[in-house]
C-alpha cells in the first residue's frame, strides 16, 4: 500500500510539474495574470508530493519491504539502519528520486525566498524549473520506477555494493546533487532573462546568491567525494580523474567561472551574454554528468547502473534542454548590451583571464573524459587518457590561474595603473617567494622546484587575499559578508593547492610483509603488527589487524585496518586504518594472509593530505558567507524599477510587472 | 543578430552528433575498424614469468582469442565463468591481456590473486601496465574479446562481458569455421 502511495505521489508531482512548467510561462507571454500566479503554489505542491513519494520509499527501506524490487535489490535486513537509509540513493532509481526531490526543493526555496522578484520573472524561473522536473519525473516513471513490486517476494534482500555501505554514501551524493541541481536555478534565471530580453543589476542580485549556494554544495560534495574515495577505496588516492569525478568537476569549474563573471555583470554591467552562457553551460554539464554516469557509454567505477535505453532518454532530454537554451541564446543574446568598457589593466581584464583559464580547463577535462568516445568515432588515436594527461594540462593552467588570482585582489575596476599594482603586490609577492624557497630548505633541507612552486602559489594567494581585506580598512565586524566569503574561499584554494603539492611530492608508501610481532619503520613512524582477529559485525565478517604506531618510542595511535567479507558474491572490502593529523596522515591497509601468521600490509605516510579537504570546506564556507551578503537582502526592499521592457512582450504584462515593482 | 552567439549552438550540435554516435555505435553490433585488419602487434611481459614476452606473432598459424581483462573490472568477473567454459570447450588458445591493472608495477599481485581465486583459463597472460597494447587494439572498455584467425587477421570483436548465448551462437560457430579456413 505505502509504495503505491509513493508511486501515486510521484505521478501527482509530475502532473503538478507539468502545470508549473506550462501555465505560468505561457501566462507570462500572453498576459494572463492568474496563470502567472500559479507558479509559486505549484512549486510548493510539487515539493510536497515529491517529499511524500520520497518518504514512502524511505519507509519501504526502513521496514525492509522486499516486495519492492528496488528495496530487495539494494538493501537487506542485516544492514545497519543508516545504510538502509542511504541505500535509497545507492542505485539508479532512488538516486533519480533524490535528484527530483532536490530539484523540487530548490524550486520551492526559490518560490519561498522570492519577495523581491517580480511575479512575471519568478513565474518564468519556476516554469523552467518545472519543465526540468517534468523531464526527470517522466524519465523515472517511464524507465526507472523505484516503486515497482515483485510478484515473488524474496525473504531477504540483496546486498548493497559494500563500497557504498559507508557513511560517505549517506552524505556525498545528496551534497553533490544539491550542487548539480542547484545550478538549475542559475540556468532558469538565465532562461528567464533571455525570454525577457533584458539583464540588469537587479537580475544579477537575484541570481548571485543562488549560484553561490549551489556552488557551495558542489564544492562540499566534491570534497566529500574525494575524502570518501581516500578512506574507503583503500588506495590512498584522493582523486582519480575517473569520468564520473570529472563529470562533477566540470560544472564546478564552470560554476566558479560563473561566480566571477556574475561579479563583473553586477558591478560593471559587462560580460552579460557571457554570464548567461556560463549559466547554461554549468547546468548543461551537470546534466551531461548525469548522462555519462547513467548511460554506460563510458565505463567507470561509478556506473553501477547503466542501461543504453535510459541513456537514450537522457540524451534526448539533454538535447531538448541544452538545445533549446542555446537556440534561445543564439537569437536573444544580442539584446544584452554590455556597456562597461575597460582597459587592459583592470579588474575586468583580470576576471576575463580567470574565466578564460577556467573554461580552457573545463574544455580540457571534457576532452579527456569524452576521448574514448572520440577515438571510437574516428577510428584510432594514440593519446592515452589518464592521470598523466590531466595533470600535464591542468597543472600549468592552474599555475597561471593562481598567479592571476593574487593580482586580481588589488585590481581596480575599469582602469588601473600597473605601477600602482606593483606597489601593492610587492610585499605579498616577496614574502611568499621567500617563504616558498626558504621553508623547504629549513624543514626538509631539500630543494624541489615543484614544492616551492606550490608553496609560492598558495602563500601568494592567501597573503594577497589577507592584505586586500586589511587594506579595505574596516573593522572585521563591519566588513561585508561577501568580502569575508571571498577571502576565506581563496585561502581555501591556497590550502588545497599546498596540500596537493606536498602530498604529491612527499608521500611515501610501502608494501610490506609482517609477521605478528614484527614491525616496520616508515617516515619516522614505527608500525608494529600485534595481531589479527576475526570479528563478525552486522552483515560482514572482518579480519581486523591491530597495529601500534609509535614515534620515538611514544605511542601515536593504535590502528585497526580491516579486510571485510560481505558474502560469496561480493567483493572483499579494504577498510584502512587511518591516523589523521593536521600535518600528516598515517594510512594502513590490510592485504592478504601470507601464511605463518604473516600478512601483507600497505603503509602510507601522507603529509598535509588533509589540507586538500580542509581547503574544500573553507571554499564552501566562503561561498556560503558570500551568499548571505547584506546587499542581496537589502535590494528586496529597494527595487522599484520593473524588470520588464516593452521590446519583447505584450502590454498587459508590462502593466502587471510595474505593479509588482511597486508592491515590494 | 550576431553570428558569434551561434557558436555555442553549433559546438553543441557537434558534441551531440558525437554522443549519438557513441550510443548508436554499440560496439557489440557494429564491427570496429580493426575487423579484417592484421592483429596489432604487441610484446608484453608474461604475468607469471616477467622475463618472457607474449607477442601476437607467436600465435600465428592457429585460431586464437584475445581477452582483455583487469582485476578491478567487475564485469570481467561476471564473464569469467562463461569465458572459461568457451576456452575449455573449444580448447582455443587464449591470451589474457591484463589491462592497466593496479599493482602491476609489482608484477600484478592483484591480478595474480584474482586468477588464483577465480581460476586461470588463459594460455598466457600479457601484462599491459601502460595500456599501450590496449590502445593499439582500439579498446573502448574492459572486458573485450577478440577472435583472430590463422593468418593473424582480427575477425571478430566482442565488447563487454561475453554471455552464454553469445558463446553458443556467435563464438563457437565462428571459431569452428575459422579453424576450417586455410592457414
Amino acid at each position: 500500500m505505502i509504495p503505491e502511495i509513493g508511486h501515486f505521489a510521484l505521478i501527482l508531482a509530475l502532473s503538478v510539474a507539468v502545470v508549473q512548467g506550462v501555465f505560468p510561462l505561457v501566462g507570462s507571454l500572453i498576459g494572463k495574470h492568474h496563470w502567472v500566479s500559479i507558479a509559486k503554489p505549484a512549486s510548493f505542491a510539487q515539493m510536497l508530493f515529491l517529499s511524500l513519494s520520497f518518504a514512502c520509499l524511505l519507509y519501504a527501506f526502513l521496514t525492509n519491504d522486499f516486495s519492492v524490487k528496488y528495496v530487495a535489490n539494494n538493501s537487506n535486513s542485516e544492514m545497519p539502519t543508516l545504510f538502509r537509509v542511504s541505500a535509497l540513493w545507492g542505485a539508479h532509481e532512488g538516486s533519480l528520486l533524490l535528484w527530483a526531490l532536490v530539484l523540487g526543493g530548490w524550486g520551492a526555496a526559490v518560490g519561498f525566498f522570492s519577495k523581491g522578484i517580480p511575479p512575471v520573472m519568478l513565474a518564468r524561473v519556476l516554469s523552467i524549473m518545472g519543465l526540468i522536473g517534468v523531464g526527470f519525473m517522466l524519465f523515472m516513471i517511464m524507465t526507472s520506477n523505484p516503486f515497482e513490486r515483485l510478484l515473488q517476494i524474496p525473504l531477504e534482500g540483496r546486498q548493497l555494493n559494500p563500497l557504498l555501505q559507508d557513511f560517505g554514501l549517506a552524505v556525498h551524493p545528496p551534497m553533490l546533487y544539491m550542487g548539480y541541481v542547484g545550478l538549475s536555478v542559475a540556468f532558469s534565471f538565465a532562461m528567464a532573462a533571455m525570454i525577457d530580453g533584458k539583464l540588469d543589476a537587479a537580475w544579477v542580485r537575484w541570481a548571485r546568491p543562488w549560484t553561490n549556494i549551489a556552488w557551495m554544495f558542489l564544492t562540499l560534495g566534491i570534497t566529500l567525494g574525494s575524502w570518501w574515495a581516500y578512506y574507503e577505496l583503500g588506495w590512498g588516492g584522493w582523486w582519480f580523474w575517473d569520468p564520473v569525478e570529472n563529470a562533477s568537476l566540470m560544472p564546478w569549474i564552470v560554476g566558479t567561472a560563473l561566480i566571477h563573471s556574475l561579479a563583473v555583470t553586477e558591478k560593471r554591467a559587462s560580460f552579460k551574454a557571457w554570464t548567461i552562457l556560463l549559466c547554461i553551460l554549468g547546468f548543461s554539464l551537470s546534466l551531461l554528468g548525469t548522462f555519462l554516469v547513467r548511460s554506460g557509454i563510458l565505463t567507470s567505477v561509478h556506473s553501477f547502473a547503466s542501461d543504453p535505453e535510459r541513456g537514450l532518454f537522457i540524451l534526448i532530454f539533454l538535447l531538448v534542454v541544452i538545445g533549446s537554451s542555446l537556440i534561445l541564446f543564439a537569437f536573444r543574446a544580442h539584446k544584452f548590451k554590455s556597456v562597461g568598457a575597460f582597459s587592459l589593466v583592470s579588474r575586468e581584464s583580470g576576471l576575463l583571464v580567470n574565466n578564460v583559464i577556467l573554461i580552457v580547463m573545463t574544455a580540457t577535462v571534457l576532452l579527456g573524459t569524452l576521448y574514448p568516445l572520440i577515438i571510437d568515432a574516428f577510428g584510432s588515436g594514440k593519446i592515452s587518457v589518464g592521470p598523466p594527461y590531466f595533470n600535464n594540462v591542468i597543472v600549468p593552467l592552474g599555475v597561471l590561474l593562481y598567479i592571476t588570482m593574487g593580482f586580481g585582489f588589488f585590481l581596480r575596476w575599469k582602469k588601473d595603473e600597473p605601477s600602482r599594482i606593483l606597489k601593492k603586490v610587492w610585499i605579498p609577492l616577496a614574502v611568499s617567494l621567500v617563504f616558498a624557497f626558504v621553508l623547504p630548505l629549513v624543514t626538509v633541507s631539500d630543494f624541489n622546484f615543484k614544492t616551492s612552486l606550490g608553496l609560492f602559489l598558495g602563500s601568494w594567494v592567501s597573503l594577497a587575499a589577507l592584505m586586500w581585506v586589511v587594506s579595505l580598512g574596516r573593522s572585521p565586524f563591519k566588513l561585508p559578508m561577501a568580502a569575508w566569503g571571498s577571502v576565506i574561499a581563496h585561502i581555501g584554494m591556497s590550502m588545497t593547492v599546498i596540500g596537493i603539492t606536498l602530498v604529491s611530492i612527499y608521500d611515501t608508501e610501502k608494501d610490506v610483509r609482517l609477521e605478528v610481532g614484527q614491525s616496520y619503520e616508515l617516515a619516522g613512524y614505527k608500525f608494529a603488527f600485534k595481531n589479527v582477529e576475526s570479528v563478525k559485525v552486522d552483515n560482514y565478517i572482518a579480519n581486523r589487524a591491530t597495529i601500534d604506531v609509535t614515534q620515538n618510542g611514544k605511542l601515536v595511535n593504535i590502528m585497526h585496518p580491516e579486510k571485510r567479507d560481505y558474502g560469496p558474491d561480493q567483493m572483499p572490502m579494504t577498510e584502512a586504518g587511518i591516523d589523521a593529523g593536521f600535518t600528516r596522515d598515517l594510512f594502513v591497509a590490510l592485504g592478504e594472509p601470507l601464511g605463518n601468521n604473516a600478512w601483507s600490509f600497505r603503509l602510507y605516510h601522507k603529509p598535509f593530505v588533509r589540507w586538500i579537504w580542509l581547503g574544500g570546506a573553507l571554499m564552501g564556507f566562503g561561498g556560503l558567507l558570500a551568499a548571505f551578503d547584506k546587499r542581496y537582502r537589502r535590494m528586496r526592499k529597494i527595487i522599484v524599477e520593473p524588470v520588464q521592457v516593452k521590446s519583447s512582450q505584450s502590454d498587459s504584462k508590462d502593466k502587471q510587472s510595474t505593479t509588482s515593482g511597486v508592491t515590494v | 543578430m550576431n553570428k558569434k552567439f551561434f557558436i555555442p549552438l553549433i559546438a553543441f550540435i557537434a558534441l551531440v552528433s558525437l554522443m549519438l554516435f557513441g550510443l548508436k555505435n554499440d560496439p557489440k553490433v557494429i564491427p570496429s575498424p580493426f575487423i579484417g585488419q592484421e592483429a596489432p602487434e604487441f610484446s608484453l611481459p608474461k604475468l607469471y614469468k616477467p622475463d618472457e614476452m607474449v607477442t601476437a606473432q607467436q600465435m600465428k598459424g592457429e585460431v586464437w582469442v584475445l581477452n582483455l581483462w583487469a582485476s578491478w573490472c567487475v564485469s570481467c568477473r561476471a564473464e569469467h565463468k562463461v569465458l572459461s567454459r568457451l576456452i575449455n570447450k573449444m580448447q582455443v588458445p587464449t591470451i589474457g591481456l591484463n589491462y592497466k591493472d593496479y599493482g602491476t608495477e609489482d608484477y600484478g599481485d592483484e591480478a595474480l590473486r584474482w586468477l588464483a581465486k577465480y581460476g586461470n583459463p588463459y594460455q598466457s597472460v600479457a601484462v599491459d601496465t601502460e595500456g599501450t597494447a590496449g590502445l593499439d587494439w582500439g579498446v573502448v572498455g574492459v572486458p573485450e574479446t577478440f577472435v583472430v584467425d590463422k593468418k593473424g587477421i582480427v575477425r571478430y570483436k566482442f565488447t563487454g562481458p561475453v554471455y552464454d548465448e553469445a558463446v553458443d551462437k556467435i563464438l563457437v560457430p565462428l571459431i569452428t569455421q575459422l579453424r576450417k579456413e586455410e592457414g
